[in-house]
């Protein structure tokens, strides 16, 4: 019995590395593709986030340790290929910010995936700003949020509704 | 999520609504407050000290027994060009002229305000 539940963890454990594996090259894959078209209009720093559509799938379909792991992944493999320290902390900050705030709010069950990824996008900005404002000793920039604010709400609900359907979609 | 449940609910767009309605009224909050200023009022520690027009170009010379600051008003802007605070934030600020805009020195407690 225990030698059968120990095998079946074993088995889940191998399928979630590889799925995770999955998940991060899919995600960096993303946010490469995201950076060849750039967002001609737009104020530095505002951009779709289609990495986001990864964590947020894997929070709905995988869990909060996994999507952990992946966005860590991520931002460390991106960050160390394309990006600098400063790109890393940034990105650490945002993510973090986005993934606690979305756990939270997901586990109110008020919002769909649209909510869920609207309040994810806004606060990995949020999370972006503050460390702007730390590094900068300037909190004039939080004036900048307002801005942010509503480049996250628009990016948060088309990635949001992008997210819904793959994950009523897929089965993982 | 269970296959019954909608892509989008009503408090998703409730949500939506609400995120841009805020941000545009602070938005328009800011852009109306872009007043220039006429009064500049100086505060330690809470207390209002001294209040200045900002028609009359001066340099002032703050000290109190945390530490000095000196505050140039010219043209209408309020600077402060020289601190002995550690972290020379009031120094490195932009100079300000709108209503409601402040100049902080934290080591020194002092608030640099436009009034009106």
């Amino acid at each position: 019995m225990s030698d059968n539940s120990k095998n079946k963890q074993t088995k889940r454990t191998n399928r979630d590395i590889a799925l995770t594996g999955v998940f991060i090259a899919l995600a960096m894959i993303l946010s490469y593709l995201e950076s060849l078209v750039p967002v001609g209009f737009a104020v530095p720093g505002i951009k779709l986030g289609l990495a986001n559509l990864v964590t947020i799938v894997a929070l709905y379909k995988l869990g909060l340790k996994d999507t952990i792991i992946i966005s860590l992944g991520r931002i460390l493999l991106s960050g160390v290929l394309f990006g600098n320290m400063m790109v890393i902390i940034y990105s650490l900050a945002g993510a973090g910010l986005s993934i606690l705030v979305m756990v939270l709010v997901k586990k109110t069950k008020i919002f769909s995936a649209m909510g869920v990824s609207i309040c994810g996008a806004i606060s990995h900005n949020l999370g972006q700003i503050i460390v702007a404002v730390i590094t900068l000793e300037n909190m004039n920039i939080m004036y900048y949020m307002i801005v942010l604010a509503i480049a996250g709400a628009v990016a948060g609900t088309i990635i949001g509704v992008l997210s819904g359907m793959i994950i009523k979609n897929i089965r993982i | 999520m269970a296959d019954n449940e909608k892509l989008i609910k009503k408090s998703d767009v409730i949500l939506l609504v609400v995120v841009l309605t805020m941000a545009l009224f602070a938005v328009v909050y800011i852009m109306s407050a872009k007043e220039k200023g006429t009064k500049l009022r100086i505060s330690v520690d809470g207390e209002v000290m001294e209040e200045f027009y900002l028609s009359e170009d001066r340099e002032h010379q703050i000290t109190t027994d945390k530490g000095g600051n000196l505050v140039v008003i010219e043209d209408g802007e309020v600077d402060v060009i020289e601190a002995d605070c550690p972290d020379k934030v009031c120094v490195n600020h932009v100079p300000v002229d709108e209503v409601g805009e402040t100049i902080i020195c934290l080591p020194h407690k002092l608030v640099l305000e436009i009034v009106e």
